[in-house]
């Protein structure tokens, strides 16, 4: 930035900058330190009257013991956290990616009033229809099941709104070339427009996954039963149940958000491109 | 003209027939059964999973409805009245607007500064943006597991308690009072601290959007510090401005999720700080299977946010309109 100062002047600024964002990086990062210490510590020294900077014992056999722990179903619970996680973005990809490439391009007469009437259901808050949603579900004779769970969250009008606007920005070019080569829609969309759409689909998966992984409600409604729990589900019937021993609780939080870490390390670029799409369509 | 092509590619075969065949199917029939093709499952899905709820949710809210989704007992508006009677879920929407009161100002005041900071650093700003940005990882079950059994837990070695003891401070019973409600601070910082990151990152796509020639403009005018953000930076982030403000109401309207894991102990839920979904979910999902009071509350609700969403964007245009 091209913004003239005095030297001594920039440079007191400069460090009032750095100190502010390291007190607050440092404050940030507090609630995780906690969640790792907690989770090697000993249940005696948790519930001490002491403050511990550090676990006096590293106890490493609240991992073990987790698994081990018949009244945890923390492996079933994961497991289930996974197959919906990854089934509902998939399918969230393909469903509202068909939609918004077909509502983009393909110059049906009524193609406006069929985007009219999925904008419309992005105005209802989407937490206000768990109870019609839960009646629809149990009349169906979903409750307890993964069925339940994953495929009324198929359907995101959010997502195929999103895809349509990226598609309608598509280089158009490309596809008329592919089209008059006797690709036809269907063998334009696939071979030509997902390959070079990957940034995008990439974006919306990852932020479709972290939502699907981090639900809360909609698993609480539906999964009545042990069997059908997501892992945030179970770690909150012990937590407001306060049945199990509080360390190995930290430690199936810590397990708990492992998979989404490695996700944040890894493909954080996506993840951001993600939220800027999704945030700015709320204007 | 395709039809041309697919006979050159294929000399072997006759093509007096197919192009007309193919033509036929090319016409505008072709065009619509493709786009039902592409568009038809997500509307299929969207009409079975969400337009058919609604509207049954509505007409469930005209019913008595108690642990049955085929009520026959119509009583008109009956289920309306008794909600907007009902001082709980009166109490409910007040819960929310003294929420709301706390966290919108503040998110948007921490997550704005957060945004500026990290975007006027060379220095380490990725690694910066990452750690305000992390804590959108986690759940709020999560979350609340570590404000509730770590840094508020009521006792001597919880964090918040260990740092008042240093400075002789009693410990606070941060949790299990209702008065003062000092649960309150709990439940805002949890949230605070899970959503800073996200509207950061929304603030940051903003900025990054801004010409810098304005900034080159202001700095021959001699202007810098907080007149450019006055003049310059925030004027020029309206539209993002707007858009978080609406997303962090409706996103606070909506607050379930740390409400429930904080402050429900043994399976029970505190009678105070029930905010409208945390109402409703008690409502119509608790012993009683209420549908009928149950729907209502929805479709109130759904009303309040959309009149609240429509005034908050005349509001903010007029003001457009004002400068």
């Amino acid at each position: 930035m091209a913004i003239v100062r005095s030297r001594k002047q920039s440079r007191v600024v400069g460090w009032a900058r750095y100190s502010a964002l390291v007190v607050a990086a440092l404050l940030f990062l507090v609630p995780f330190y906690l969640l790792v210490r907690s989770a090697f510590m000993r249940e005696q020294d948790l519930g001490s009257p002491d403050f511990h900077w550090l676990p006096p014992v590293w106890e490493t056999s609240n991992l073990t013991g987790l698994f081990d722990n018949p009244a945890i179903p923390m492996a079933r619970s994961l497991l289930n956290s996974g197959l919906i996680a990854v089934t509902q973005t998939v399918g969230v990809l393909v469903i509202s990616g068909l939609a918004g490439y077909g509502l983009a391009r393909i110059p049906y007469r009524w193609s406006n009033t069929v985007f009219y009437s999925i904008v419309a259901t992005l105005l209802i808050p989407a937490a206000v229809t768990f109870v019609p949603s839960f009646v629809l579900v149990s009349t169906l004779g979903w409750i307890s099941t993964l069925r339940g769970l994953i495929i009324p969250g198929l359907f995101q009008a959010l997502a195929t709104f999103l895809f349509r606007q990226f598609f309608l920005g598509f280089p158009k070019e490309i596809e008329e070339a592919a089209f008059i080569d006797g690709l036809g829609y269907w063998g334009t969309f696939w071979r030509i427009v997902v390959p070079n759409s990957l940034g995008f689909v990439a974006a919306i998966g990852t932020i479709t996954f972290i939502g699907t992984w981090n639900a809360f409600l909609w698993p609480l409604v539906i999964g009545r039963d042990q069997e059908s729990w997501t892992v945030q589900i179970a770690l909150s019937t012990f937590l407001t149940a306060q049945s199990v021993q509080v360390s190995q609780l930290f430690m199936a939080a810590l397990v708990a958000i492992f998979p989404l870490l490695l996700m944040f390390l890894f493909l954080q670029r996506w993840i951001v491109e993600g939220v800027e799409r999704t945030g700015i369509a709320g204007d | 003209m395709p039809s041309e092509r697919a006979s050159e590619r294929e000399p072997g075969r006759l093509s007096a027939p197919r192009p007309s065949l193919g033509r036929r199917l090319r016409g505008r029939q072709d065009v619509n059964l493709w786009f039902w093709v592409f568009v038809g499952p997500f509307v299929i899905g969207l009409v079975v999973f969400v337009y058919v709820p609604i509207v049954w949710s509505i007409y469930l809210s005209f019913f008595n409805a108690y642990n049955t989704v085929t009520p026959t007992e119509f009583v008109g508006a009956g289920n309306y009245l008794d909600m907007l009677r009902d001082p709980a879920f009166r109490s409910s929407l007040l819960t929310f607007v003294a929420f709301a009161v706390f966290i919108v100002p503040t998110t948007f005041v921490i997550s704005l500064g957060a945004a500026l900071l990290v975007a006027r650093t060379r220095v380490m700003q990725s690694f910066f943006r990452s750690v305000f940005f992390l804590p959108t990882a986690c759940s709020y079950v999560v979350a609340a597991l570590i404000w509730k059994m770590s840094i508020f837990s009521g006792i001597r070695s919880g964090l918040a308690n260990a740092v008042l003891g240093w400075f002789g401070i009693d410990s606070v019973p941060w949790l299990s009072l209702a008065d003062p409600p000092w649960y309150w601070l709990v439940i805002v910082t949890a949230r605070l601290w899970l959503q800073v990151g996200f509207y950061m990152i929304l603030f940051l796509a903003g900025i990054q959007r801004i010409s810098p020639t304005l900034y080159e403009a202001a700095a021959i005018d001699g202007a810098e510090g907080w007149k450019v953000f006055r003049h310059i930076t925030f004027p020029q982030l309206r539209a993002t401005s707007t858009a978080v403000l609406l997303l962090l109401l409706v996103n606070a309207f909506q607050a379930f999720d740390e409400f429930y894991n904080i402050l429900s102990t043994f399976g029970t839920y505190p009678p105070y700080a029930r905010p409208p979904l945390v109402y409703l979910y008690y409502t119509a999902l608790g012993s009683g299977q209420d549908f009928g009071h149950g729907s209502a509350g929805a479709v109130i609700l759904t009303l309040i946010i959309a009149i609240v969403a429509v005034v908050q964007g005349r509001v903010l245009r007029l003001g457009d309109r004002g400068e």
